[in-house]
C-alpha cells in the first residue's frame, strides 16, 4: 500500500529528520518528496510505500501524532488511492 | 509521482470546506425474523442485526482514519417492520422499535431506520398497528427513524393515510412535548420512497435489496460553494461544469471509501447517494450555495431556478463517478439543519409557499420545518397531500418532515441539537384543509403512470 504524508506549517529546523526517522523505525520506504517554503510555511509532501510496514496504519498515525506535538505542526499521512481517484476519470 | 494540486486540493476540502462522508448505510434484510410471537420475533431482530453489524463501526472508523476523509455517521437500514412484525399477533409494535433500538445502541451505530410502512394504496393488519405505534415508539426510543410512504405516481395518494398521518404527528408532537416535539424529526412521510436511501430519517431496506449491503451518503455543500468562489460572475454554463466536477470528485471520494468498507467487512456495496446535505455549522449550508450564485438570500426570486440547477448539475458529476448512484442524490433544502436557511427564514426571506415551490426541483422535499403547535392535524395533512401531488405528478420522491412544536408557536424558535439545529417557527396558512381531508379514499394514478 502506498501512502501520502504531508506536513504543513511554521518552518523550523529538523523537520524532515523527524519525521523519516518513524518511517525508518516502521520500516517505509520513502519514493518521492515534493516540499516548498513560502514566507517561512512549510509544506512537505511525501510519497511512501508501506509494503513492508512493521506496525499497524494506526500506530504510524499515533507515532507521527507525537511528531506533530512536539513540532506544532499539521502532519497527516493518508492512502494515496484517494488522491488519483477523487481526481483522474 | 506526486501532483502537489490534486492532493492540497484534497487536504483543503476536509479541512477548510467541511467535506465528509455523511453516512455509511449498512441495510439489513430482516425478513427471515418474523414469527407469529412477537417475543421470539424480536429476539430473532436483535440477533440478526448485533451479529451482522458487529464489526460494522470498528471497521469504518479504521477506514476512515487510513484515509483520512471523516465519515460523520454509521447508520443501519431494515426492513419495513410492519411487515416483519406483521406476522406476529401482537398488536401493538411499540415493543419492536424498543429492540430496534437496544441493537442500535449494542453495535454503536448512530441511527437506525426502518420503522416503516408502504401505504401507498392501502394498509395491511401490520401497516395499521405500525403507524398507530409511531408516536410512542419515537417518544421512548432514541435512535429509531421512521417512515411511511403514502403516495406513489404509480398508484397515486392514499388520502386515508394522509389523514391518518396528520393525527400520528400531532400525537408524536404530543409525546415528545418536553423536548420541542423532537419525535417527529425522526419520522418522514414519503411519496415514491426508495428502498436504497442512506440517509435518514427515512431511510430503510427494500424487500428487492440484498440480505445486507452497503450504501453510502456524500456530502459536501461547503466544497461546492467554496468552487463556486473561483468562478464569480461567470455564466451559468460554467458555474453548471464546476459543480458537475465538484459533484464528480466528492462522490469518487466516497465510493474508495465504501468500497474498502465492503471489501473488509465482505458486504457487497449497493448504492451511493450523493446529496448535498447541510449541517447548522458555519460553511455546510446549501441556502449559502444560492447566495454565491447571486442571490441576496434563498428565497429570493431565482432561488427555484438556482436550485434547479444545483440539483441536476451534482447527479450528473456523481452519475459519472460511480458505478452504482441511488438512494436521493440531489440537494436537500432542510430548514434547521442550514445556517443560511435558518437566518433567511429569521428575516423573512423564505416562506413555507417558497419552500414548496423549491420541493418540485429539489432531491427530496419540504424538510425539518417547525409550524406552531396548534397547527391542526388536517392543515398538516393537506401539506403532506401538496408535496406528495408534486411528487406523484413529477416522477420524484417528496418527503416531509414537518414539526409541529408543542406549546410554541410563532416568534420563537424550537431547538433540536447536533445534526438536526433549530429552527424558528414558521406561518402555515390559516383556512382549513379539514373538509378536503374528511373525504378520504385514493387520488387516483396519474396518467402518466400507465407506461405499460
Amino acid at each position: 500500500m502506498k501512502a501520502v504524508l504531508t506536513i504543513i506549517g511554521q518552518d523550523k529546523v529538523g523537520i524532515i529528520a523527524r519525521v523519516s526517522n518513524v518511517l525508518a523505525e516502521c520500516n517505509i520506504n520513502i519514493l518521492d518528496i515534493n516540499q516548498t517554503v513560502m514566507r517561512e510555511y512549510f509544506t512537505m509532501i511525501m510519497l511512501t510505500d508501506l509494503t513492508d510496514v512493521n506496525v499497524s496504519f494506526a500506530d504510524v498515525q499515533n507515532k507521527l501524532e507525537a511528531v506533530e506535538k512536539d513540532l506544532g505542526m499539521n502532519i497527516r499521512i493518508q492512502r494515496e488511492d484517494i488522491f488519483t481517484k477523487m481526481h483522474e476519470v | 509521482m506526486i501532483n502537489r494540486n490534486n492532493i492540497m486540493e484534497t487536504i483543503g476540502m476536509v479541512e477548510k470546506n467541511k467535506f465528509d462522508i455523511r453516512t455509511i448505510t449498512m441495510g439489513i434484510s430482516l425478513l427471515d425474523c418474523a414469527h407469529e410471537d412477537g417475543e421470539i420475533a424480536r429476539q430473532k431482530i436483535y440477533d440478526k442485526i448485533t451479529k451482522k453489524a458487529e464489526k460494522f463501526v470498528r471497521t469504518v472508523e479504521e477506514v476512515e482514519r487510513e484515509y483520512g476523509i471523516p465519515i460523520i455517521n454509521k447508520r443501519i437500514a431494515v426492513t419495513p417492520i410492519s411487515i416483519v412484525a406483521g406476522a406476529s399477533t401482537d398488536t401493538d409494535y411499540v415493543e419492536f422499535a424498543k429492540t430496534l433500538d437496544k441493537a442500535a445502541e449494542e453495535v454503536g451505530v448512530d441511527f437506525l431506520g426502518g420503522f416503516s410502512a408502504l401505504v401507498q394504496k392501502g394498509y395491511t393488519k401490520g401497516d395499521e398497528i405500525l403507524i398507530n405505534s409511531i408516536p410512542e415508539a419515537l417518544a421512548v426510543t432514541n435512535k429509531v427513524c421512521s417512515s411511511v410512504n403514502v403516495a406513489s405516481s404509480k398508484v397515486g395518494i392514499n388520502m386515508n393515510a394522509v389523514k391518518h398521518m396528520g393525527e400520528i404527528i400531532k400525537k408524536a408532537a404530543y409525546l415528545t412535548r418536553d423536548n420541542d416535539s423532537i419525535g417527529v424529526a425522526k419520522l418522514v412521510i414519503f411519496a415514491n420512497a426508495v428502498e436504497d436511501n442512506p440517509f435518514m430519517a427515512g431511510a430503510f431496506h427494500g424487500v428487492g435489496e440484498y440480505e445486507t449491503s452497503l450504501s453510502v451518503g456524500v456530502s459536501g455543500p461547503g466544497v461546492v460553494k467554496a468552487a463556486l468562489e473561483d468562478v464569480r460572475g461567470e455564466p451559468f454554463d460554467v458555474v453548471a461544469e464546476t459543480i458537475k466536477k465538484t459533484a464528480f470528485k466528492i462522490t469518487r471520494a466516497g465510493e474508495v471509501l465504501v468500497n474498502e468498507v465492503s471489501k473488509r467487512l465482505d458486504i457487497p456495496f449497493n448504492i451511493m447517494d450523493l446529496s448535498l446535505a447541510p449541517t447548522p455549522e458555519i460553511g455546510d449550508s446549501v441556502a449559502r450555495i444560492f447566495e454565491e450564485m447571486g442571490l441576496e438570500k434563498c428565497g429570493a426570486h431565482g432561488t427555484t431556478a438556482a436550485l434547479a440547477m444545483l440539483n441536476d448539475a451534482v447527479k450528473k458529476g456523481g452519475i459519472m463517478a460511480s458505478s452504482h448512484v441511488g438512494g436521493l442524490s440531489g440537494a436537500f433544502i432542510p430548514v434547521s439543519e442550514d445556517e443560511g436557511m435558518i437566518e433567511a427564514v429569521n428575516i423573512g426571506a423564505i416562506s413555507i409557499d417558497k419552500l414548496e415551490a423549491m420541493t418540485c426541483v429539489c432531491s427530496v422535499g419540504l424538510d425539518m420545518l417547525a409550524v406552531p403547535g396548534d397547527t391542526p392535524a388536517s392543515t398538516l395533512s393537506g401539506i403532506l397531500a401538496d408535496e406528495c401531488a408534486i411528487g406523484v405528478i413529477n416522477n420524484k420522491t417528496t418527503a416531509i418532515r414537518i414539526i409541529p412544536v408543542y406549546g410554541k408557536g410563532l416568534g420563537d424558535e424550537a431547538e433540536f441539537g447536533g445534526l438536526l439545529g433549530r429552527a424558528p417557527i414558521m406561518p402555515v396558512n390559516k383556512y382549513s384543509s379539514e373538509a378536503f381531508v374528511n373525504r378520504g379514499g385514493r387520488i387516483p394514478a396519474p396518467i402518466h403512470s400507465f407506461k405499460n
